[in-house]
């Protein structure tokens, strides 16, 4: 199972701020999870499409589109951020 | 106060770091600090505050969003960076998040050393970091509708300067 997390831009495109997801069979990294993500098609298709300025964090650090995902993570989709 | 954060205290001083919805009181933070601690000789600090007009539009107000968990530890690795390049004394960390007007406070870092140097320049790296690594997310209120905040390259190349 992962806990998948949604925040900011994305959380008001996807409609919806968490979900969890068993982990399927193929993906193995944060860029395979954003490819099968985007199967869903519509908003996560647009809105996960490589080239959008999206950030994703594993654990709770930043992570790059090849750092491993596995069972029992928290993955996080983020926009670039803008505080301070 | 809806608040959480950290603290921990070195042999030096302490890092702490505040996520708050209530507003804060930067004379009465650095005077706490300075009391605390005979050592420091020098306090820089930096406030990060609303404005009433962005990118060509008026903001009536700004909510504030962050990933809770992992705005503190970031903010805590941040610091942890900048005591590793500068000697330092304290650190202090204050972001609001939730509802903030125009002409309120958004940020305060207080940085303390010995010596004016360390504090100034560990104030700067330490905004210049925050902006761009920090899950916060900035969402404003206009006359025409509300809009998220876009990332500016300029963040991106002011962080980058300290590589």
């Amino acid at each position: 199972m992962l806990n998948v997390l949604y925040f900011a831009r994305l959380k008001d495109a996807l409609g919806r701020d968490a979900e969890q997801i068993d982990l399927p069979h193929d993906v193995r990294d944060v860029s395979s999870l954003m490819a099968w993500l985007r199967l869903r098609g519509d908003a996560w298709e647009r809105e996960l499409q490589p080239g959008r300025a999206v950030r994703a964090a594993v654990n709770q650090d930043m992570a790059d589109p090849d750092t491993p995902v596995r069972d029992g993570d928290e993955v996080a989709f983020f926009p670039p951020v803008t505080g301070g | 106060m809806n608040a959480t954060g950290s603290s921990a205290r070195t042999a030096a001083g302490q890092t702490s770091v505040r996520v708050q919805t209530a507003d804060f009181d930067a004379g009465r933070e650095i005077a706490a600090l300075r009391a605390a601690n005979p050592a420091i000789g020098a306090v820089a600090s930096f406030i990060g505050v609303c404005r009433d007009l962005n990118d060509g539009a008026a903001v009536e107000e700004m909510v504030l969003e962050h990933y809770p968990g992992m705005t503190e530890k970031s903010l805590a690795r941040i610091a942890a960076e900048a005591r590793e390049r500068w000697d330092l004394i304290d650190i202090l960390i204050i972001h609001r998040v939730g509802r903030i007007l125009p002409t309120e406070q958004i940020v305060l870092v207080v940085v303390t050393s010995a010596h004016r140097g360390e504090s100034f320049a560990a104030c700067e790296y330490l905004m210049d970091y925050l902006k761009t690594r920090a899950p916060f997310w900035k969402k404003e209120h206009t006359p025409d509708g509300s809009r998220w905040v876009d990332a500016r390259a300029s963040d991106d190349a002011a962080a980058d300067r300290w590589k």
